[in-house]
């Protein structure tokens, strides 16, 4: 098992360093920089500015002083926003996304599975065909449109959450929604879908047949593998809903990271572009490798030394 | 029912200043002055009740690149700097009212200015304002190793040497600024510049400490090293969330600065800064949804549209030969119904027919774009002469007219207008023109390097009230110069209005527009306005026509009281 963690990790380095050089190319191959602004800079000042943040060194050069302060958890100057560092950036809007996401995907989880399980064991009962109704609407509404819903209604007409900010518990439920809308929707027909396989497979008739109860059937044997599919989908959806929305922490005001992603590129703000790239990148390659470590535990037959 | 009244009596004095600032005869707006100290009276100057928490909750928008005076080149970080730091004169009104310096004296050539500081100008945390704080943030500007943005202003002043320090040819000493003593300040130019006083106002002639600021600008966003020299001073910041000022109790003014804290929120979705707004999270806001703006004009005596010195046109490229032939150009200019695109976009803004707009006023006291007139250019459409100068042109009915293009960045209204014109040339000219969007970055590229094929979005928002700032953008080689316009008797008047004063210097600035606009390498679509939301229960709040916000005299009322 160690062994093949450890060799896990280092294919998340190699990994790491592939997603790096490929952000780093397209990032300085498409038009514009930092300081392409709305008011041409005068030359001599732009020169300054590129030689300020060494956007004047040779690419390779560039690229491998980046990687070197990233190895020392240096993640740079923020090109864009004057005096404030990627570090700061992240560690002031991290808090914020990883709280609220955190919860999202608390409520995806501890709602999707049993009422997905439910619709399974239900199935075509009116609860079934009323879960499935909600879910598909779940998966076909965007998120943003869940959210200026949700403020229209509850922020502006019912005054019952602010209008933004995090104060108090009540701002979390608007973001909240709008983050695990999608994910709860597609967690919960996925595990009905997966739920109703299973019970169809020979073992749960085998149980059923030598008088296990129905509670013994699904808890013991059904639920387990039914879980499966739905670990795969989670694992890479816990990184991308602790790391924010740009369109949710717009609409709801949130200081978070999310908005990061689109704007540094957007600025061309390179350090921030790079950080939060490999920042995420990451967090998605760690939480991959959560749902293989899960595997083995939940299905005997899968082995991690190999 | 007392209160009905009171917001009754609120809702005529705000339509009342809202008139005044629509009529163009004045550059601000404001509610009155105040005249007594707000802490000893329950009433304000206007005669309402005063509300015990003098707080504002203002909505920034987005996040502030920076709030170092130097360094700041936005409309965000410029609000926060125009209440944290003071410069020589402060613009009330449109008219320059002494800020640092308490008194000036000009040479009689114009050229030599001799500020005397006021001797209780002190910054925040305690020590004098001098003369050298001064000198050192002026050539901190104008030295192109702090890589300002705005550099360019220093140029735009007339200082001496300004234009070769800021090339680097020069050493910064070398600027035309000296502190003869610890309180006065002289300043050289190279040549008499009227609007000179009034720039010294713009922040990047705000002063900073030596001892302060730092390479990387940190400085201004941590709040225990900004020291300031303004009505306030920065408490907090929290980023991509909120920045609090409070009041700065070492103004040389305080006394008169009613508000202890302003909260500013960085809401950048407009939808949302609008709910709360109407949720009472808010007290002031610019930006507005466009959606939201016909229903506001209407029913809303808290919404103001205010003028905002800058034009919004399409540059056309003269490196593409079909938009050689003036007839060609003239053809799109007279062919478009420029009343019918502002009503379209809504917000309130004005048909340009001319590129200098209003809120520029020459010597005489007039509006410079009143004076000007409109060179000809039909409000709504001239079907007819639209068509003629096509058929001069050697395309009548538009016929053999090579198909055009219109490049903007991706934006909802932009496209909007895009598609406007292109379905206005096709009905009144017979032409054809395709519409390609660029992302921000991509485009700011192709304009810059003059790449686009034919005709370009473009916007220029004047830094100071003297329509030189308009016009130099189209001096040959400048970099804002986007269309490739060159013409050497535009280039000679706006060089003699470089060297001369008054009426004669206003009458070169009339013939270099009229130069232009007779060139036509443009199409003026309209002239900018800014929206704003200010609750009622918040009194003396002012914003110029370059947008800048004045929080030193606003007094929150309470009409619960």
């Amino acid at each position: 098992m160690s062994r093949y963690i450890a060799k896990r990790l280092v294919s998340m380095v190699i990994t790491l360093l592939i997603i790096s050089s490929l952000t780093f190319s397209i990032m300085h191959s498409i038009p514009g920089s930092p300081f392409t602004k709305d008011r041409a800079l005068l030359p001599e000042i732009e020169a300054a500015l590129m030689e300020k943040y060494g956007l004047d060194d040779p690419l390779w050069e560039q690229y491998l002083n980046y990687l070197g302060d990233f190895i020392q958890g240096d993640l740079g100057v923020s090109m864009q926003k004057i005096g404030v560092s990627v570090n700061d950036m992240i560690n002031q809007g991290l808090p914020v996304s990883a709280k609220v996401g955190s919860i999202a995907v608390i409520v995806i989880l501890a709602l999707g599975i049993p009422i997905g399980m439910i619709s399974a064991l239900k199935q075509n009962s009116i609860i079934d065909h009323i879960v499935m109704f909600i879910a598909t609407i779940g998966i076909a509404v965007p998120s943003f449109v869940v959210g200026t819903f949700i403020m229209y209604i509850f922020g502006e007409k019912l005054r019952l959450i602010p209008a933004g900010g995090l104060d108090g518990p009540s701002s979390y439920i608007g973001p909240v929604i709008a983050l695990a809308g999608f994910s709860l929707a597609y967690v919960t027909r996925l595990m009905r879908s997966t739920m109703l396989e299973v019970l169809r497979q020979d073992y749960i008739r085998t149980a059923k047949a030598n008088g296990l109860s129905q509670l013994r059937v699904i808890g013991k044997h059904a639920l387990k593998n039914a879980l499966i599919p739905v670990i795969t989908y989670v694992g890479p959806m816990v990184a991308s809903i602790l790391t924010g929305s740009f369109v949710i922490e717009k609409i709801f005001a949130l200081p978070g990271i999310g908005k990061y992603f689109t704007e540094s590129v957007t600025n061309r703000d390179y350090t921030v572009i790079m950080s939060i790239t490999l920042f995420y990148a990451a967090i998605y390659i760690f939480m991959v490798l959560l749902v293989d470590i899960a595997y083995a535990f939940i299905d005997p037959r899968i082995k991690l030394d190999d | 029912m007392n209160k009905k009244i009171l917001s009754m009596l609120a809702v005529l004095v705000t339509g009342a200043a809202l008139f005044t600032a629509c009529g163009g005869s004045d550059e601000t707006n404001s509610s009155d002055a105040k005249t007594e100290s707000p802490k000893e009276a329950t009433l304000s100057p206007e005669g309402y009740p005063i509300a015990e928490k003098q707080e504002l909750t203002y909505n920034l928008g987005s996040e502030p690149l920076t709030i170092d005076p130097q360094l700041n080149s936005a409309v965000d970080g410029g609000q926060v700097i125009n209440n944290t730091f003071e410069g020589l004169v402060r613009e009330v009104g449109g008219q320059v009212v002494p800020g640092m310096a308490e008194s000036w004296t000009i040479s009689d050539d114009g050229l030599v200015y001799t500020f005397k500081l006021r001797n209780d100008a002190i910054w925040s945390d305690g020590q004098p304002v001098t003369a050298n704080d001064f000198v050192f943030a002026w050539q901190r500007a104008a030295d192109p190793k702090t890589a300002s943005e705005y550099a360019y202003i220093i140029e735009s002043a007339n200082i001496l040497n300004a234009g070769a320090v800021t090339k680097g040819e020069m050493d910064p000493s070398q600027l035309g600024v000296k502190a003869i003593d610890d309180k006065t300040f002289e300043v050289t130019l190279a040549n008499p510049t009227e609007y000179f006083l009034k720039l010294t106002g713009f922040a990047t002639f705000m002063p900073v400490r030596q001892d302060i600021v730092d390479v990387d600008g940190i400085w201004a966003k941590t709040p225990e090293k900004a020291v300031c020299n303004g009505p306030f001073k920065l408490e907090s910041y929290d980023l991509g969330d909120q920045l609090v000022l409070v009041k700065n109790e070492n103004y040389w003014n305080a006394e008169n600065v009613a508000l202890d804290k302003v909260i500013c929120k960085m809401i950048v979705d407009t939808s949302t800064a609008y709910t709360a707004y109407e949720s009472g999270q808010l007290d002031l806001l610019e930006a507005v949804p466009t959606a939201e703006i016909p229903k506001l004009m209407v029913e809303n005596p808290e919404f103001y549209i205010l003028p905002y010195i800058g034009t919004y046109f399409m540059v056309m490229n003269l490196n593409n030969e079909v938009l050689q032939d003036i007839n060609v150009r003239n053809a799109l200019n007279y062919a478009i119904d420029r009343k019918i695109i502002t009503e379209l976009v809504g917000a309130g803004q004005i048909p340009a027919t001319g590129f200098v707009g209003p809120g520029f006023l020459d010597t005489e006291g007039n509006e410079f774009s009143e004076v000007s007139g409109d060179y000809g250019i039909p409000v709504q459409a001239d079907v007819v002469a639209a068509q003629k100068f096509l058929a001069d042109a050697g395309y009548p009915g538009g016929e053999g007219f090579p198909e055009l293009e219109i490049l903007y960045n991706t934006s909802e209204g932009h496209k909007m207008i895009a598609e406007t014109l292109q379905e206005m040339w096709a009905e009144n000219l017979g032409i054809n023109v395709k519409l390609t969007n660029q992302e921000w970055a991509v485009f700011q590229e192709t304009r810059n390097n003059q790449t686009y094929d034919s005709i370009a979005r473009h916007g220029w928002i004047g830094d100071y009230t003297d329509p030189n700032t308009m016009l130099e953008i189209f001096i040959s080689g400048n970099a804002q110069n986007n269309g490739g316009y060159s013409n050497p008797a535009f280039d000679e008047q706006m060089a003699l209005a470089k060297t001369t004063v008054g009426k004669e210097r206003m009458d070169h600035l009339y013939k270099a527009e009229e130069i232009f606009m007779a060139d036509m390498p443009v199409i003026p679509i309209y002239y900018y306005v800014n929206t704003l939301i200010a609750t009622d229960e918040i009194e003396g709040w002012e914003m110029n026509s370059q947008g800048k916000l004045w929080f030193g005299d606003i007094i929150m009322l309470d009409f619960e009281q």
